[in-house]
């Protein structure tokens, strides 16, 4: 999925009519009936309406405008709340779409049997089930997710990663896995299909950032416990207000009881209608991010459990290393020069197309050697075998070898030369370090050369992340099948709180254990079939795309760019979700300290009239309630960039965390309102109609 | 004229500062307790506590692993057991006629009050519809009403005992035994305590008598208007001083005697005023303490504690700021004593009188020595406010504690989401089922006051019980609801409440506010005790800093007063700016 295919600004033209169209779908009953907070807005809409027809038929309990001016923007507070829903799923539609673009009716070879010479029928795509073997030719689409069974391939699969360079598949190893919507280039494969219509990762990807699964996770069902109770609370102060105020009338023989449309007013600003409102597309926006930083996740649940991560498990390869060692120095031995060493090592290196090869060039040519190839030299290549276990150059009569220790030490022995004591210390040293030593040798002379050290390199910026992870309380282990030795100073380098050396799938996996059995959430990712049990088991497990059928199924999401690193991503986005649900939630309860204040004195202006003292804002008393309301409404549709963003995680700890956002959401919902409902007051009154709405 | 503060400060200071310094050892010893830990009343106490238990069929007290119960186990017991006092106690008063040690004479107590009186003592509230020295006889006061104000209290540091070991238990269900935990709080806790205490009251002139009452000729007879003379007076005695111990200690706060400690032989000196003053704080104080202790991190008690004295020093603050500018309108008369006097002990003056108020209504006491429906309109919505955050300032023995950390759940919950993780509390997370459970803790003593006074203020002859119009009379209504819903007991006074619909409505109120928060928080108990636990790290919100200790005094107060305002505008708000204005309510 291309990331072009996705709106880039937040809201555009067409999104927010299409999102508009949506909102006044979504007043619906039903629609609201899963929102208590909402519905409760809903309820008081409908009633406040009604009481405004009964105004217009003559038997109003206040002025018809302004029950009608009340019950508008009760509508208008349901509207922008489904207004923000509508806009975070056009988000995801839109996305959605593009997706469903890559997925074209194919048509499939399915063969009799697993084999190439099966009889072959064409069927549509979407008749293929699980289990059925496909043969794929190159240039054809691959009808559906699974695995190679036969043959090799290079595929296409920008489609689903956006990555243009094509990739190759085989079958068995760790490359056997292909998914649907990807073309086959070149050669042909003979494809298991693993998953039944609809079930297939691109299902899911559309599935999840449609809403379709509109499960919520425990945190979102304790919050909505949590804002309905707030509330069933308030329903409880504003209802029995109204018996109250009968009784306050009745004994003081004067004044007149608060209406009911005023008791709709207070009871709307009182309930959490910010975070009501919010909430879905809070949701909605969060896997948004997700899917947008190219991961699918099998539920909203995997989401939050990353929010909650304490220890990383970083594989070494790929993740904080590059892939591949690096030439990083020479040690000449006695009597030679380091540029001597180098010149050799670079012509023993010339035809080596590994990576540690071409890196013993890049290293030489820092020294000064000139770059040279093959054909210049006129020399001519001796290839790694397993036999000799050594690789070089023959120039002319000059042979130079290149290769482990025991190796080039046969070598040198069978020249009837031996290897000099302090080459031998350098070996020991560069091993010790963690390093592979690579030992140069010359026939002439039964001559060693010198050690090339070759080392893991760390990854540039990988340190500053780990140390942002620290920040916040979350420990990485490196996982490596290097010796104890190396893995401790690539771990020192990379700056990770511990690592598991010598690492075997079954020491993953009691690792993973150990960590739970401490209280810990552990996140890891994975490709390998042998990582399959260690994805089961840890809490938040990333497959890569690239990996096999079975670690995606072990795992509960899968990262379609196969990039290890965005576990650390994946952490920020879960973060970030719960923290924009927490930081509306406290904004949105400190909101009424200020409601009551600008509604209280209007509403029993006509029972006790002391009770303007209360009324601390100076507002209008006729315009009060209808400011209150508008100034709730409106500030939902202000937030929706809050929710759809999400709230910032940075990388400190929960004390300073929890008190910058105390200070942003707290302290600032509690003086936001007494700012806005005076704005707003004082804007209502210059306005030319405004008697007509008066209270 | 305004009051000198000097002399209410030093008070306050004195009092708070008896408080703290016992709380700490008192804590400690509480919690030993509580986990089967070595008494030093064993010799004394011991063969009692092994008659008791072995009455109630549990292991003996060492074997702290034996007899252990279920949330729902527990739960039950309490419910049998608090079921069993009812039944008793509503007996006893109904029959006490017959029964000795009844020197005065007096009758059955009638159905509906026995009921009311029987939910009271039994749910910790010690709300008193009648006046006891011409209601109860001594054997009533003493079987039935001193009884449950020892297993009451100890009902409530058992529950919260249950509590902590739910916080504290990994993947266990095991909460304790309710009935070892009774026995042992009663018997270690309870009873020494209430003996040292009235042993100091009997010494400070507190009565303490199984004789009659006794006619005492008056130093100068009284001549009525039509000119009857009165010679003598009869003079109400009884076993006052070993009740008053407990019901101070206890939270119960009912009092033997109506004036309840305003009365000179319940309360006869300031050594006998400041005991029974810091006594009231005493035993939730201290549980603070204990629940350091049962968690393993005496921090999280003490932030707890700290949140308390926090709202307890803001409410006394706000009380004596009202209370000493008085009545403006006596004020104006040229007045120069306190203009806030009326309904006060003159012994105690307005700073004692406030400083009772304050610490009886935060914790859930209710005994008074001072008459709250005289306070000074603010003074009085703050002593109702107090008892509508759910009495969680200090609140009743254990259940001021449980009905807290209800909060410090919520505000676990909003501030874990703020730092971006599942919200944890000592090492368990919070989820849906602890938050379902804390929301109907917390929202039915609220529910149980606002539709009580709506449906008394809505009935025309309930209505006039309160017999104040305006205002005033709703704040009578409005503060009876608030006292028996949150298991106060304490009274506004104004109201005639020994009628049938009182009783009832109340007893009604106690109920609910008692068990409808029991239950949810022994299943709080349970459900966080069959979790494991989660390590903490420095992503973990941490809730014994003065940031959360901030947090959990603003989300008591925000829930408290965004539910409350609009009633306690209607009543101690008007109330107080007709004050201002010149009005005298």
């Amino acid at each position: 999925m291309s990331s072009t295919a996705t709106p880039r600004r937040l809201v555009d033209a067409e999104l927010l009519r299409s999102a508009l169209v949506d909102a006044i779908r979504k007043l619906s009953p039903r629609e609201q009936l899963r929102n208590p907070v909402m519905f409760t807005v809903w309820v008081g809409s409908s009633l406040t309406t009604v009481l405004w027809v009964v105004a217009l038929v003559g038997y109003g309990e206040a002025a018809t405008g302004w029950i009608a001016a009340i019950a508008a923007w009760l509508w208008a507070t349901v509207f922008f709340a489904n207004l923000a829903e509508a806009l975070a799923e056009g988000r995801g539609k839109a996305q959605a779409a593009s997706l469903r673009r890559t997925r074209r009716d194919v048509q499939a070879r399915r063969l009799g049997g697993p084999s190439r010479d099966a009889v072959q029928t064409s069927v549509s795509a979407a008749d293929l089930r699980r289990g059925d073997h496909v043969l794929v030719n190159a240039g054809e689409m691959i009808p559906g997710d699974g695995e190679v069974v036969e043959g090799i391939a290079s595929v296409d699969e920008s489609a689903i990663t956006g990555e243009s360079a094509p990739v190759i598949r085989e079958s068995g190893g760790d490359r056997s896995s292909v998914t649907g919507g990807t073309r086959v280039l070149s050669d042909w494969l003979l494809v298991r299909i693993g998953a039944n219509p609809g079930e297939s990762f691109l299902d899911r990807m559309i599935g999840l950032v449609e809403g379709a699964k509109r499960q919520k996770t425990p945190n979102e069902i304790a919050l909505d416990i949590l804002l309905a109770s707030f509330t069933i609370i308030f329903l409880f102060a504003c209802a029995t207000l109204l018996p109250f105020s009968l009784h306050a009338v009745r004994q003081n023989a004067s004044g007149e009881p608060v209406s009911v449309t005023m008791l709709v007013a207070l009871l709307v600003c009182l309930i959490p209608t910010t975070i009501g409102g919010l909430l879905s597309a809070i949701r909605i926006a969060g896997m948004d991010r997700l899917v947008r930083a190219n991961v699918i996740a099998t539920s909203g649940r995997a989401v939050e459990a990353a929010g909650d991560v304490d220890v990383l498990l970083l594989d070494k390869t790929g993740t904080i290393t590059f892939g591949n060692r690096q030439a990083a120095r020479f040690h000449p031995a006695p009597g030679v020069t380091v540029e001597e060493l180098a010149d050799a090592a670079q012509l023993a290196s010339l035809a080596d197309e590994t990576p540690e090869g071409r890196s013993v060039v890049v290293l030489a040519k820092r020294h000064g050697v000139r770059e040279r190839t093959l054909a210049d030299a006129h020399a001519t290549f001796v290839p790694f075998t397993a036999q000799t276990r050594m690789s070089g150059v023959t120039i002319g009569d000059r042979d130079i070898r290149k290769g482990a220790f025991d190796a080039i030490n046969s070598y040198v022995r069978l020249l009837g030369g031996s290897i000099p004591a302090e080459v031998r210390r350098d070996v020991d040293m560069v091993a010790r370090a963690g390093a592979t030593p690579l030992v140069v040798a010359e026939a002439r002379g039964a001559r060693t050369l010198g050690t090339i050290e070759l080392r893991d390199i760390v990854k540039g910026g990988i340190k500053e992340r780990f140390a942002e992870l620290r920040a916040m309380g979350i420990r990485t282990v490196m996982v490596t099948g290097d010796n104890p030795l190396t893995a401790a100073s690539i771990a020192a380098e990379a700056g990770v709180d511990d690592f598991l050396a010598e690492a075997t799938p079954e020491r993953k996996l009691e690792l993973i254990r150990e960590e739970q059995r401490g209280g810990r959430l552990v996140a890891m990712t994975g490709d390998g079939t042998n990582d399959a049990p260690a994805l089961a088991q840890a809490d938040v497990a990333v497959a890569m795309n690239s990996g096999t059928q079975a670690a995606k199924e072990a795992g509960n999401m899968v990262d379609l760019d196969s990039d290890p690193t965005k576990l650390i991503e994946i952490v920020r986005i879960g973060k970030e979700l719960l923290m924009t649900r927490g930081a509306l939630t406290t904004f949105s309860i400190a909101n009424d300290v200020a409601k009551y204040f600008a509604i209280l004195p209007a509403a029993f202006l006509a029972t006790y009239p002391e009770l303007g003292a209360l009324n601390v804002m100076g507002l209008e008393p006729s315009t009060a309630i209808l400011s209150s309301v508008i100034f709730n409404a409106i500030v939902i549709i202000a937030l929706v960039p809050i929710a759809l963003r999400g709230v910032r995680c940075r990388p400190v700890g929960a004390a300073t965390l929890l008190r910058d956002n105390i200070l942003i959401y707290g302290v600032g919902g509690l003086i936001a309102p007494f700012v806005g409902v005076k704005a707003i007051d004082l804007l209502l009154n210059v306005l030319p109609l405004i008697d007509h709405v008066r209270a | 004229m305004t009051l000198s503060p000097t002399p209410g400060l030093a008070q306050a200071i004195l009092t708070v500062g008896v408080v703290l310094v016992l709380a700490f050892p008192l804590g400690t010893y509480i919690a030993r307790i509580m986990d089967g830990g070595r008494s030093p009343f064993e010799r004394l106490l011991g063969p009692f506590e092994r008659m008791l238990l072995a009455a109630c069929g549990v292991p003996r007290p060492s074997d702290a692993a034996g007899g252990g119960q279920t949330w729902r186990g527990y739960a039950s017991s309490v419910l049998l057991f608090s079921a069993a006092g009812l039944l008793v106690t509503y007996a006893i008063q109904r029959v006490q006629w017959i029964l000795p040690n009844n020197p005065a004479g007096l009758g059955a107590v009638t159905p509906d009050s026995a009921l009311n009186t029987a939910i009271s003592f039994v749910t910790n509230t010690n709300w008193q519809g009648y006046a006891g020295e011409t209601t109860m006889s001594y054997a009533t006061q003493m079987l039935a009403l001193c009884t449950q104000n020892f297993v009451s209290a100890a009902v409530g540091i058992g529950v919260m005992a249950a509590l902590a070991r739910g916080i504290r238990n990994a993947r266990s269900v095991d909460l304790g035994s309710f009935w070892r935990d009774l026995i042992r709080s009663t018997v270690h806790v309870l009873l020494p305590l209430s003996a040292l205490l009235a042993i100091v009251l009997v010494s400070q002139g507190v009565v303490q008598t199984l004789g009659p009452y006794a006619d005492v000729t008056l130093v100068e007879p009284i001549t009525a208007a039509d000119g009857t003379v009165t010679t003598t007076q009869t003079l109400p005695l009884g076993p006052a001083a070993s009740q008053i111990a407990i019901k101070q200690l206890g939270t119960n706060g009912g009092g033997y005697f109506n004036v309840n400690s305003a009365h000179p032989f319940e309360n006869p000196t300031p050594l006998s005023n400041l005991l029974e003053t810091a006594s009231i704080l005493l035993l939730p104080a201290a549980l603070c303490c204990s629940f350091g202790v049962w968690v393993r991190d005496r921090r999280q008690g003490f932030a707890i504690l700290a949140a308390m004295s926090v709202l307890l020093i803001l409410a006394l603050a706000g009380m004596w700021i009202s209370e000493s500018h008085g009545v403006p309108a006596l004020a104006a008369l040229g007045v120069d004593v306190p203009t806030a006097m009326e309904g006060k002990e003159t012994r105690f003056g307005v700073p004692a009188s406030v400083l009772w108020g304050a610490f009886t209504t935060a914790a859930s006491n209710g005994s008074v020595n001072a008459m709250h429906d005289s306070f000074t309109p603010i003074a009085g919505g703050i002593a109702m406010l107090l008892m509508q955050l759910g009495e969680v300032v200090f609140g009743g023995v254990g259940s001021g504690l449980y009905g807290m950390i209800l909060f410090v759940l919520v505000t676990v919950f909003v501030s874990g989401l703020m730092v971006g993780r599942t919200p944890e509390y000592l090492r368990k997370k919070i989820g849906p089922f602890e938050m379902k459970m804390a929301a109907i803790a917390l929202l039915a003593p609220s529910a149980m006051v606002l539709i009580g006074t709506a449906v008394a203020s809505s009935l025309e002859a309930t209505a006039a019980a309160a017999p104040n119009p305006g205002p005033h009379g709703f704040s009578e209504i409005l503060y009876a609801f608030s006292s028996a819903s949150n298991n106060n007991g304490s009274a506004f006074g104004g109201i005639s409440a020994n009628t049938p619909f009182w009783n009832m409505a109340l007893g009604t109120c106690m109920f609910v506010g008692r068990f409808w928060v029991i239950v949810p928080v022994l299943a709080i108990a349970g459900s966080l005790g069959r979790k494991g636990t989660v390590a903490p790290s420095i992503g973990t919100l941490p809730t014994h800093t003065p940031l959360f200790v901030g947090l959990l005094i603003a989300v008591v107060l925000i829930v408290g007063v965004l539910t409350f305002v609009p009633a306690l505008a209607l009543g101690p708000v008007v109330e107080q700016l007709r004050l201002q204005t010149g009005g005298v309510s």
